[in-house]
């Protein structure tokens, strides 16, 4: 098999505020194959959406990268100039995101949004895009193309307009989509609809898919693959089924105990203590040191390292062995 | 009945009116409460159950129906006579920070409410907000700091703690922990359960979060487009649905597997939400029900009984 798609590490990322620092992504490495979908779980705060968004370029002014590479296609995306990365970004990669208002253009017609993103990648001709774009709408499930190609934004609902959206990052047939909490925003029977069309295109196309969510539901039956983080670091890593068949980090433990199913009712439900501390300076120990129930004071004063416990099984926690057969 | 529930719902509706286009957001609901209990209100965007919630507490006016509280009936009451019943009924949003004054510190938007309602002296009222502060799980500083200085869980705890200051009997939940990360939710939950056994608190939850709404809830309403479909005893309406939306609905979470065999499969329920300005004959959910028939399509189910107190508005229920 060749070599992974996208391939990060070892990647910082700080912000700048009036008064201090935030240390937003603290040293997170990880990778994507062809024809794989990897979901990078986590609450606000824990860096997830920064991570991914800073490796292709899309950071907020303030924020900065401090260390790491970013290598997709023989190529470190951190050293590029943002023209480079604006040519890669719509045509080898497509992004979607949460609010699909914020991107669109309120003032263009959807169809020539969609024809605009071939174009300006040199991706097809006049013609040819216009061609393309009725097949796009109608490969996303919007009815009637020709019709729908000439209405804006506003004339469709939220789950079309990330349909639109979809297809516009589609249309180049990039090999990577980015898709940062695209279903938070949507009702459960829409989110279902816009989950399954994703799930049939990436299929179809072959592509491979990395989706940011806070939805533990959505990811692990989603995804082939499970990216926890918290505090700006992977806490655990895993090949999904590993990870449903045992979940083994503490805080991944925690969630899992503390997020309320349907059948949960006159269940104890446990929460984990506390909540998230905004990271003002670089870390010392496990950021969920604070929080976890087995913290020692090894936890506090010493980073703990990502590594391999089984084959596609990755633990940042100095005792996850005993965590592991305490948590059976 | 044997004693009158502290309140009585019946067939309240409204209808809003845009750009000369009718929206009808709420039709013929009805329902009780007990004190102490929680009615769960269930649906998606558009549903209506917003709008409902607000009727309740007459912040919005009804078109038609009759709201009884605690023996009054609130759709007869003046204004004025409104105000002091307002101290009985609570409401907390899904957004405490667009419900709280951005210039005022925690210690006055409290004690505010409470100035408001005429309660106690300044001092007294005072000393009432360290109490409620401490009762919600927020330590004593807070008090001093403004909504910005709050993360979005500890705002919802004062949120919580302000409605709590007028010792209401009932409060609307509208939305309350859809805002906040999962393992603050389950905090939030579980206080609004310890007040309720407390305080013998009635609540109207309302959510699009059926799993949140099953674990609160006694009783459950599913609302789809301003009609309640939908009406069980929380048990009984997740171990038995009936109404197919209720079904949809249920079918479209994703759990997280106890098992890899277990992983869902994405199927895709066909259609959207229809308008409400522009909802459909017959049964609103027919064009995207898969059991829909002729007499779906043109004649509007009636409530039926599937059991005692269990009730679906769809043809097919015998």
């Amino acid at each position: 098999m060749s070599g992974p798609l996208l391939a990060i590490e070892n990647l910082h990322v700080q912000f700048a505020r009036s008064e201090d620092q935030v240390y937003a992504v603290n040293g997170v490495s990880f990778s994507i194959h062809e024809n794989e979908t990897l979901g990078i779980v986590g609450e606000s705060g824990s860096g997830k959406s920064v991570m991914l968004m800073s490796s292709i370029g899309l950071l907020r002014e303030n924020g900065k990268i401090t260390a790491g590479t970013a290598n997709f296609q023989g190529r470190d995306l951190l050293k590029l100039r943002p023209k480079q990365l604006e040519d890669i970004r719509g045509r080898d990669i497509g992004v979607i995101f949460q609010d699909p208002m914020t991107s669109l253009n309120p003032v263009m017609r959807i169809g020539d949004q969609i024809m605009e993103a071939m174009l300006t990648h040199q991706y097809a001709g006049r013609k040819e895009a216009f061609e393309r774009t009725l097949h796009l709408l109608h490969e996303m499930g919007i009815p009637d193309p020709k019709a729908r190609f000439k209405n804006y934004p506003h004339e469709f609902s939220g789950g079309m307009r990330q349909r639109i959206m979809i297809a516009i990052a589609l249309a180049c047939e990039p090999q990577l989509l980015i898709a940062d909490e695209p279903t938070t925003a949507l009702d459960v029977t829409v989110q279902m609809q816009i989950l399954a069309l994703l799930q049939e295109l990436r299929r179809k196309r072959g592509m491979s898919v990395v989706m940011v969510t806070h939805d533990f539901g959505v990811a692990t039956n989603f995804c082939d693959k499970i990216v926890v983080m918290y505090g700006g670091q992977i806490m655990e890593m895993a090949d999904t089924d590993q990870f449903i068949r045992k979940t083994m980090h503490p805080y991944s433990l925690g969630l899992k105990r503390s997020i309320i199913e349907v059948g949960h009712r006159g269940k104890a439900i446990v929460p984990i203590p506390g909540a998230a501390k905004t990271m003002t300076q670089a870390p010392a120990g496990c950021p969920f040191a604070e929080r976890c129930p087995y913290r020692t004071e090894r936890c506090d004063n010493e980073v703990p390292e990502l590594r391999k416990l089984n084959a596609d099984h990755y633990i940042a926690c100095h005792r996850a062995e005993e965590v592991a057969s305490l948590a059976v | 009945m044997p004693s009158d529930p502290l309140l009585r719902v019946e067939n309240v509706s409204k209808t809003f009116r845009t750009r000369g286009k009718k929206l009808r957001a709420v039709q013929n609901v009805s329902f009780t409460l007990e004190a102490g209990k929680t009615l769960g209100i269930v649906g998606e965007s558009g549903s209506g159950k917003s709008t409902l919630g607000r009727m309740v507490l007459r912040l919005l006016e009804s078109d038609k129906g009759k709201i009884v509280f605690d023996g009054v009936d609130l759709t007869e009451l003046k204004k004025n006579k409104l105000r002091a019943l307002r101290q009985d009924m609570q409401i907390i949003f899904q957004d405490p920070r667009a419900s709280l004054n951005p210039t005022m510190t925690v210690r006055d938007a409290i004690e505010d409410a409470m100035a408001i309602h005429e309660i106690g002296t300044k001092a007294s009222r005072r000393e009432r907000v360290v109490e409620l502060l401490e009762r919600v799980g927020l330590p004593y500083e807070v008090q001093f700091a403004y909504p910005h200085e709050l993360s979005g869980g500890q705002l919802q705890r004062v949120g919580i703690a302000r409605a709590l200051s007028l010792n209401p009997k009932l409060i609307v939940c509208d939305e309350p922990v859809s805002a906040l990360d999962v393992s603050i939710q389950v905090q939030v939950i579980q206080l609004l359960r310890d007040l309720q056994k407390e305080f013998n608190l009635a609540y109207i939850f309302i959510s699009h979060n059926l799993a949140v709404v099953e674990y609160l809830s006694d009783e459950v309403a599913v609302l789809y487009l301003g009609e309640v479909v939908e009406q069980a005893p929380a048990d009984e309406l997740f171990k038995k649905p009936t109404h197919p939306y209720t079904r949809v609905l249920l079918n479209s979470i994703l759990k997280i597997p106890d098992s890899p065999e277990n992983r869902q499969t994405m199927v895709s329920i066909q259609g959207e939400v229809p308008s409400p300005l522009n909802p459909p004959s017959g049964c609103a959910f027919h064009p995207r029900c898969s059991f829909a028939t002729d007499a779906c399509k043109t004649v509007k189910p009636e409530r039926k009984k599937v059991s005692e107190h269990h009730i679906a508005a769809c043809h097919l229920v015998q």
